[in-house]
């Protein structure tokens, strides 16, 4: 087999552009994705079974669903009621970028929102009494030991949900998006020569992935080493 | 005038009742040690005064400053005003059996937290009086560790430095060295026994019989939820009076 590194080189200025495509996405749905996440998984260890149970059905219903299928019934599905064309949202919802970002960004806010509660719901219960016995409000017990404690903790399994976000930002290029899957498919469309263009997107995908995995190793050292084995 | 005061705690599990009416006063400079077999209450007692457990019955006053209770749905007390008990909390500081210091603070940082965002002194006076706890611990030289990284004793010792920054009125401690390797105990020991000296008002529930008899000036032996005998510890431990203490301290050694 003969790989056709002329194209390929020829459609580098392609894939750059889709990795900007790939990489505006992902920033974006993580952003809100997070800033979502943090109320729902306060929402999720909450003692209101009201409250409670409005957080688990969203985080079941977001996590029981493919994220395709997610994707398909914000920008295909919402375009089908007059009303939402009518409507003020129209110039957002018509947009692919938009409807792909929002989609991640649910997405990746259910399975963040669970990460945030299951890692509040393990802060030692000792160091929750000290706070208390030492006097903290609700408020100060959240903001200083339960959220700066358990977000740290939850470092490790965010990276995770980070990396596997990374991953799914291809489904956006069958929404017409160019990220770096849609240069592959771009290329591969022209040329026909998918293997080629698909092994180019996975060597875009492995060497982002290589840096968030050292970005999270950093953010380790910084923030969680307190649980790493001593030192000096 | 009493520092703290207990009147007639009565709480249950369930159907199970673990204190039936237990009181406690303490005037300034009081050492009171808290001795019991395990399962007697002593520990339960302990958490119910800065109510980390709910009382089903009873009173609580510091410094003459009745803490207000009221019903909660399962019978149990609960504070009528959550600021009022924030506040005597804070002037109440307690010292765990598993030191729970919070892992994600340093010891300086553990130490200085409260003061600041409780308290709201200025942090480089938390900082300053901090240190200067921490010396008095003699632990100066970790203020920059992480809890999990310093041994058992190190941690109780910045445990009991956090719960001094405080300034408290009354010093809470909860069996402190139970969870302790025998040679780190006497350093802990060492630290209280200076801070009872200084006549500082604790309440220490122990299994350390040198300790109530040598540094506490009033002893409580606690048996299935009723104060069995108490009194000077001298006479108490040297003479004890109830056939439950007796067998209580024939099973140990000292």
């Amino acid at each position: 087999m003969i790989f056709d590194y002329n194209v390929i080189y020829e459609a580098l200025p392609l894939y750059f552009s889709g990795l900007l495509t790939t990489l505006k996405l992902l920033a974006l749905s993580l952003f809100f994705g997070l800033l979502a996440a943090l109320p729902l998984g306060l929402m999720r260890v909450s003692k209101q079974p009201i409250v409670n149970m409005t957080a688990w059905l969203y985080t079941y219903v977001i996590r029981g669903t493919p994220m395709l299928v997610q994707l398909f019934l914000i920008y295909y599905g919402l375009a089908q009621f007059e009303a939402v064309r009518e409507s003020f949202l129209w110039p957002w919802l018509s947009s692919a970028t938009f409807c792909a970002c929002l989609a991640f960004a649910i997405n990746t806010s259910a399975y963040t929102a669970e990460i945030i509660a299951g890692s509040l719901r393990a802060t030692p219960n000792g160091e929750i009494e000290a706070a208390k016995a030492m006097g903290m409000s609700r408020y100060k017990l959240y903001r200083r030991i339960l959220l700066p404690s358990a977000l740290r903790r939850a470092l490790p399994q965010y990276s995770n949900e980070v990396i596997m976000m990374l991953q799914t930002t291809s489904l956006a290029s069958i929404v017409t998006l160019i990220d770096i899957t849609g240069a592959a498919r771009t290329v591969n469309a022209q040329y026909y020569l998918p293997f080629e263009a698909y092994i180019t997107a996975g060597v875009f995908y492995l060497c982002l992935t290589f840096i968030l995995v050292r970005l999270f190793k950093l953010a380790e050292r910084r923030w969680l080493g307190y649980l790493a084995p001593r030192k000096h | 005038m009493y520092k703290l005061e207990v009147q007639d705690l009565h709480k249950r599990y369930g159907s199970h009742e673990v204190l039936k009416g237990v009181s406690l006063k303490a005037a300034a400079g009081d050492v009171i040690s808290i001795i019991g077999s395990s399962g007697s209450g002593k520990s339960t007692f302990l958490r119910c005064i800065n109510l980390l457990e709910q009382p089903h019955a009873g009173k609580i006053l510091l410094n003459n400053e009745e803490l207000k209770l009221v019903s909660g749905k399962d019978g149990a007390l609960k504070a009528a005003d959550p600021k009022q008990l924030q506040r005597m909390r804070s002037r109440l500081s307690m010292v765990f059996q598993h030191f729970n210091l919070w892992s994600h603070m340093t010891a300086l940082e553990n130490i200085m937290e409260a003061p600041v965002h409780v308290l709201g002194v200025a942090k480089a006076e938390a900082r300053e009086k901090a240190e200067h706890y921490l010396n008095k611990v003699g632990v100066a030289h970790r203020k920059d560790a992480y809890p999990g990284h310093m041994s058992g004793g190190e941690q109780q010792r910045v445990a009991i430095a956090r719960a001094l920054a405080m300034e408290p009125e009354v010093m809470l401690f909860d069996e402190p060295t139970s969870a302790l390797d025998p040679e780190l105990v006497g350093d802990v020991l060492k630290v209280m026994q200076a801070l009872a000296l200084e006549g500082r008002t604790m309440v220490v529930v122990t299994h350390e019989m040198g300790f109530a008899r040598e540094v506490s000036n009033q002893l409580i032996f606690l048996h299935k939820g009723i104060v069995e005998e108490s009194g000077n510890p001298r006479e108490v431990l040297v003479n004890p009076q109830s056939e439950r203490l007796q067998q209580f301290l024939s099973g140990s050694l000292k």
